[in-house]
């Protein structure tokens, strides 16, 4: 659990295996959208590049035990979160030792094991369900924390609302991490949003609620802490907006049109991994040379997991047609 | 002693059946949650949960606000964070303003997580038929979800069918929707004394008869009844099946009756386009076909949304539709 205050609880082992967590996703992204390009990836898939930052510094405010619950554009989450790489990739191309036997593909997710409970493709969908979970703990009395991420789409659907008056009423261990990259895909926050600030929706149901630049891991990670010790000393749900940039388009099959250039090409200047490469330089946290091994072994286990998941035999229709009903 | 004592029974009525089950089981296992509106100290909207309140507090029996999508939504979470949830959507036109939840979500997550997740959630509505409270509050829907798989659709037509079905539904690890209506919640029949559970997928033979099948759910399965006893008047031996689950759908017991009669009517109030009866008449002549003595026919809601008032009983199957249309069948020389 992070200091309040700032990142400095962590280790430097710890935040350069943060900056290796954000390179490993890159990484892996980067495979994602070449695999698709020559059709390993059917269907369409959405990246997460340039969003790094969010989804490694807040599930790294999570202790082992808490759960956690995604959208379609999920492979950060679910490697952030400690999901293994390999069978990520054989579910994206579809493949039998898919995290989800390839059934559920690039936008449905599942990893119980490492608290990753589901990612779902009906915008905000899942931060009902992730209040439920939320409140079976609470219940239980487990001291667990849920977490769920979705994005600015989101917070212009009904159940989010619905969730944050739920949550409040039933003071429920809920964290709910807004991903506001600025376009919902063809569409800017400026037509979608009636106040700049997502956050400001927490007022309405007296619910505490932080924004944070969410292309700063440390800021995110010590905002979602904040929150996080907050869900587990009975003090109910927070939001967090994480203000970022969308990587260049929606999905890999609709390239979202941007409403502007300076728009489609801005999360260069703000990239947070060279952003965070050079804070630790300078912070004198780690050697370059050691950030470059980090780059490498990202690198390294991203290739090996494609390699792997292209080897990897198809879904079978035995196992397609497997799991209709629980027996 | 003789062996042809009857089994002991009681007397209970659908509405109780349905809270002595869910008490039951709430007893037996303090995971099981209730979600909904109005389900405190008032008892839910048809009083389904009086008294369960005061037996089990407000941390299981969970009042919440007025919004049955992410109601629905928390159950999911519930229930795959290993409690069971048991959701209230007071009339069954709600369930529309859920229907994300049900379809896309609680009816997926146990498929496309290849079954690392289960959802043990049990929907309970109430339709009302035949109350005439308008297009917004009486309607049919059960075919929206026997369409889906991964929803399991239970419908009993009385008490004894009601408790049975009700623990199953209770011990099942899948989404359940239990549909009730509102017309049979006071209807009495003579329970077994002795714990039973009904499985899903046994329809039951209500009556024996051998000229035609009358397939009836929920409320038309006592006026079915009553067609039946009329038409024996006339000679005419109705047999009538009531499926009790619509998912699974208990084709055996149907056609072996269509395998009897040579004949067969179905009949429900939910619009007869796309209801369930289109369903059952195509598997009856896919599977029975050989033993069809004449077409497969409806008597069902006519395709008009319900109207408010009691003029509402004009467009929904009754007793005398029921009986002409076996007539025809019986008579005609198909």
């Amino acid at each position: 659990m992070p200091d309040e205050a700032n990142g400095d609880s962590l280790s430097p082992e710890g935040e350069v295996e943060l900056y290796f967590k954000m390179c490993l996703i890159r990484a892996v992204e980067e495979h994602v959208v070449s695999a698709a390009s020559i059709g390993l990836v059917p269907g369409s898939t959405h990246v997460s590049i340039g969003q790094e930052a969010i989804t490694v510094g807040a599930c790294s405010a999570l202790d082992p035990k808490d759960l956690m619950l995604a959208t379609y554009r999920g492979h950060g989450a679910f490697l952030a979160n400690g999901g293994d790489i390999k069978e990520l990739m054989a579910e994206i191309m579809l493949r039998e030792p898919g995290c989800c036997a390839g059934k559920g593909g690039t936008m449905h997710l599942s990893d119980p094991e490492h608290g990753t409970l589901l990612t779902s493709a009906i915008v905000a969908s899942q931060i009902p369900i992730a209040g439920g979970v939320a409140l079976g703990c609470k219940l239980r009395n487990t001291g667990q924390v849920v977490m769920t991420f979705f994005g600015d789409g989101a917070a212009c659907e009904g159940e989010f609302f619905e969730t944050m008056n739920m949550a409040k009423i039933w003071n429920i261990p809920l964290v709910m991490v807004c991903e506001n990259n600025g376009y919902a895909l063809a569409t800017p926050i400026s037509k979608s949003q009636a106040t700049p600030d997502i956050a400001d929706r927490a007022k309405g149901f007296d619910m505490p609620a932080e924004i944070v630049d969410g292309n700063d891991v440390i800021e995110v990670r010590n905002a979602v802490a904040r929150a996080v010790n907050r869900a587990r000393s009975d003090g109910g749900p927070t939001l967090i907006e994480c203000k970022t940039v969308r990587y260049g388009m929606h999905s890999t099959r609709s390239p979202g049109y941007y409403d502007n250039k300076e728009d489609a090409n801005a999360w260069r200047d703000v990239d947070p991994i060279p952003r965070f490469r050079a804070a630790l330089i300078e912070r004198e946290v780690a050697l370059p040379a050691a950030l470059e091994e980090a780059e490498a072994r990202a690198k390294m286990e991203a290739l090996d997991a494609r390699e792997f998941a292209q080897a990897a035999p198809l879904t079978s229709i035995e196992t397609i047609r497997a799991n209709v009903f629980a027996e | 002693m003789s062996d042809t004592v009857a089994d002991p029974t009681r007397t209970l009525a659908m509405r109780e059946a349905v809270t002595e089950a869910l008490a039951e089981a709430m007893e037996e296992n303090p995971d099981i949650i209730l979600l909904g509106q109005d389900i405190g100290k008032y008892g839910g909207t048809f009083g389904v949960y009086r008294g369960l309140y005061e037996r089990f507090g407000p941390d299981r029996i969970r009042e919440g606000p007025l919004c049955e999508s992410a109601t629905v939504g928390f159950g999911t979470g519930l229930a795959i964070s290993g409690m069971r949830a048991v959701v209230e959507i007071s009339f069954m036109d709600f369930s529309t303003v859920a229907m994300d939840q049900i379809v896309n979500q609680a009816a997926k997550l146990h498929y496309f997580t290849a079954g690392k997740l289960k959802v043990p959630m049990l929907i309970r509505s109430t339709v009302t038929s035949r109350l005439g409270l308008g297009s917004q509050h009486s309607q049919s829907l059960e075919a929206w979800f026997m369409h889906i798989p991964g929803i399991k659709v239970a419908i009993p037509s009385g008490a004894t069918d009601a408790l049975g079905l009700m623990r199953t539904a209770l011990r099942d690890d899948n989404l359940v929707y239990f549909i009730e209506n509102s017309g049979l919640y006071a209807e009495e029949e003579e329970v077994p004394t002795e714990y039973y559970e009904i499985p899903f997928g046994s329809a039951r033979v209500v009556r024996p008869g051998t000229d035609a099948t009358v397939v009836a759910l929920s409320s038309m399965v006592p006026i079915a009844v009553a067609a039946a006893e009329q038409l024996e008047e006339e000679g005419v031996s109705v047999e009538i099946v009531d499926p009790r689950t619509l998912s699974p759908l208990d084709m055996d017991t149907i056609c072996e009756s269509v395998g009897k009669t040579g004949r067969a009517v179905v009949t429900h109030d939910a619009h007869g386009t796309a209801g369930p009866g289109s369903e059952i008449v195509a598997r009856i002549q896919e599977q029975a076909f050989d033993s069809l003595d004449g077409p497969v026919l409806r008597v069902c809601g006519e395709d008009i949304p319900l109207p408010a008032g009691l003029s509402v009983s004009k467009i929904l199957p009754d007793e005398a539709k029921l009986i002409e249309s076996i007539r025809t069948l019986v008579e005609k020389n198909w």
